[in-house]
């Protein structure tokens, strides 16, 4: 008997039973489905982080206060780490040609009000540098310039959602707003930007950082967004950071400089961990769908008995039943392997339509794993109840009721 | 001339936990090419055992089997298969088809496991019905045939491979004497064409249909074996 015969004869046994062999199907078709669907989340994070740092802006350096060890984890507010301050930002951008750009960035978050509309939102204290370091335009008015990082104004320039939230369609130019119990006066609006690095740049208003120290009263920068003249001077930009931070913290190296390419370095092995860990969980519901379909083809085995038995005097061998069988159990898995693929894929495809903070990417490496792995699963436990069907008698087989 | 089969001291015992149960005890007979024989005895003598062992389902504890003059007891299990599938042709009382196939995919079945390609497998399988007088209800399966239909159909089957010798075991204990009766004038019309056929059967009826009678009691024969 060849292939095609073998697989003919199995399908044809299959489709007698088309109940359950769905049932059976059923375990492979979900283990086979959350496998792709549960990689496709975890790529989807990977391409959404991606993205988020992509937005950062070419040439950017980060440099935040504490020691980040290479493999992750911030040794966060510990008593030794010096906290960086605005002079800091000046004497690198002063003392390294490679440095187009230093910002001293205080964060903090503040309620916000405008003529009786109120919103808690995040207010960055920036200089005149940042805009043009990280590519982001006005809309309307100007942004936050020199001379008011200098003379401590207090004037703002709001984000897209917080405009819209604060004054609606109206013109805010000029217009006065409260941070906190201090008066400021809306000089710019934002471009639209979207969601970078944890955050909505279109829910934040940017204020001198001057006058974010003031507000905030403290002198503590959550870092210093750096831009290097060119991607080639990126690495000669970092030593002097460096070796400039390092002079002025006591020879020590309290802080840290992340480039684009680490911070995706570092969320990527977070990914890697993640969606490993989720692969693997679907894999056990895999393993379950095999011993599902072992569990139905002894029960086949035994009722097939006679058929056994006859096909044996016709003129069977023995590895005639057991390709027979193990054909059976490996259509089954394979069917089902397909099955869930396309259930995994479109699953995996209308989740972000429906739940917009999971974004997905099927991955093909998943697919063609997860299929591998269910027909290797069908093949594996199929092999039992094949051999036990092959070995029958043919005179007990031919005898059984 | 060398006969079509040889048997020589056959004998054949179960262990049934204690003493071992003599199911055959020394038998001797000589199948010419061309010979239709009944075998006759009371229930539980033997009959059938001897019937598998001659078709190469069983093998025989002790004794020598030469077909057509080459011995059987050294074969493995695989070219016993083969055996079978080239050599014998097997009809059952209770005819044995597959439940779930057609009349046309059982007559086939021998044909699959001597790799006969698909379309000539059908053309034969049709021909065999249509010899059977069946090739009408060729898409039908065993549950929409009559007990004489679906036995003659089990003979199409017996018959596809071209064996040597037909063995039938009981093949009208189902069946009701009109369709009884049938089923001997098709075996009697295959022996006319020179197919050789050894048949078990209780009823003496069947029986003088044969050329040739054994008799075996408690494992041995008493009559007709030579
Ligand atoms: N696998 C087995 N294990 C033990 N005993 C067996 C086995 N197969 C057959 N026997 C015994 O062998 C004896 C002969 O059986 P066999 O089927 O050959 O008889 P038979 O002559 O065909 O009877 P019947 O006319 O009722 O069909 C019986 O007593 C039966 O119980
Ligand atoms: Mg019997």
């Amino acid at each position: 008997m060849d292939v095609i015969e073998v697989a003919a004869v199995s399908w044809d046994s299959l489709r007698c039973n088309k109940l359950r062999s769905f049932l059976t199907m059923l375990g492979v078709i979900i283990g086979v489905a959350a496998v792709i669907l549960l990689v496709s989340i975890g790529e989807g994070a990977r391409r959404y982080i991606r993205k988020e740092l992509g937005g950062l802006g070419t040439n950017i350096l980060i440099v935040v206060p504490g020691k980040t060890a290479k493999e992750g984890g911030m040794h966060m507010g510990a008593s030794s780490v010096r906290k960086l301050v605005y002079d800091d930002a000046v004497l690198i951008k002063r003392r390294s040609i490679h440095v187009q750009y230093a910002v001293p960035v205080i964060v903090g978050t503040s309620r916000v009000k405008q003529a009786g509309n109120v919103r808690d939102t995040y207010i960055v204290g920036v200089t005149e540098e940042y805009f043009p370091a990280r590519n982001l335009s006005i809309e309307l008015g100007r942004a936050i310039n020199s001379n008011d990082v200098e003379a401590r104004r207090r004037v703002c320039v709001l984000g897209r959602t917080v405009k819209r939230d604060l004054f609606g369609d109206a013109n805010p130019l000029g217009a006065p707003v409260k941070l906190g119990d201090a008066r400021y006066r809306v000089v710019g609006v934002m471009q639209r930007k979207g969601v970078t690095l944890g955050y909505d740049l279109d829910d934040v208003v940017f204020i001198p950082t001057t006058s974010a120290r003031e507000l905030f009263d403290t002198d503590a920068l959550l870092n210093i967004t750096v831009k290097a003249r060119s991607e080639q001077v990126l690495e000669a930009a970092k030593r002097d950071i460096r070796r400039i931070l390092m002079r002025r913290h006591a020879g020590r190296e309290d802080f840290t400089i992340m480039s684009q390419d680490e911070m995706l370095d570092v969320m990527g092995k977070v990914l890697n961990i993640m969606t490993a860990v989720l692969a693997g969980i679907a894999s056990i519901s895999l393993v379950v769908g095999g011993i599902g379909i072992m569990n139905i083809m002894l029960v086949s085995v035994r009722e097939r008995t006679r058929e056994i038995g006859i096909r044996k005097a016709v003129g069977a061998k023995n590895r005639d039943i057991l390709l027979q069988f193990l054909a059976e159990s490996t259509v089954l898995s394979i069917t089902g392997g397909l099955g869930g693929i396309v259930l995994g894929g479109v699953t995996a495809m209308l989740i972000p339509l429906f739940v917009d903070f999971l974004p997905t990417e099927i991955a093909w490496w998943s697919v063609l794993l997860a299929f591998l792995f269910s027909a290797m699963v069908g093949v594996f436990f199929g092999v039992y109840p094949a051999r036990k069907a092959a070995l029958y008698d043919p005179i007990v087989a031919l005898r059984y009721e | 001339m060398e006969p079509l089969i040889h048997l020589q001291g056959i004998r054949k015992s179960y262990s049934l936990g204690g003493a071992p149960l003599e199911v055959l005890r020394g038998i001797d007979l000589q199948v010419q090419r061309g010979e239709f024989i009944a075998v006759m005895g009371p229930s539980g003598s033997g009959k059938s055992t001897l019937l598998n062992i001659i078709g190469c389902l069983d093998r025989p504890t002790e004794g020598l089997y030469l077909l057509e003059g080459m011995d059987v007891g050294s074969r493995t299990d695989e070219e016993l298969a083969e055996i079978r599938n080239r050599k014998m042709g097997f009809v059952f009382q209770s005819f044995n088809l597959l439940p779930r196939m057609s009349a046309l995919k059982n007559v086939e079945l021998p044909l699959l496991y001597s790799g006969v390609s698909a379309g000539e497998r059908k053309e034969r399988a049709y021909a065999m019905l249509e010899r059977v007088g069946l090739a009408h209800r060729a898409g039908h399966n065993p549950s929409e045939l009559s007990g004489g239909e679906q036995q003659r159909v089990a003979i199409a089957r017996a018959l596809i491979n071209r064996p040597v010798i037909i063995l039938a075991d009981e093949p009208t204990g189902n069946l009701d004497s009109r369709s009884g009766i049938d089923i001997m004038e098709t075996f009697k019309a295959l022996h006319r064409e020179g197919t050789t056929i050894v048949l078990v059967t209780h009823e003496r009826v069947v029986a003088d249909y044969a050329e040739r009678m054994i008799t075996l009691k408690d494992g041995v024969c008493t009559d007709g074996c030579y």
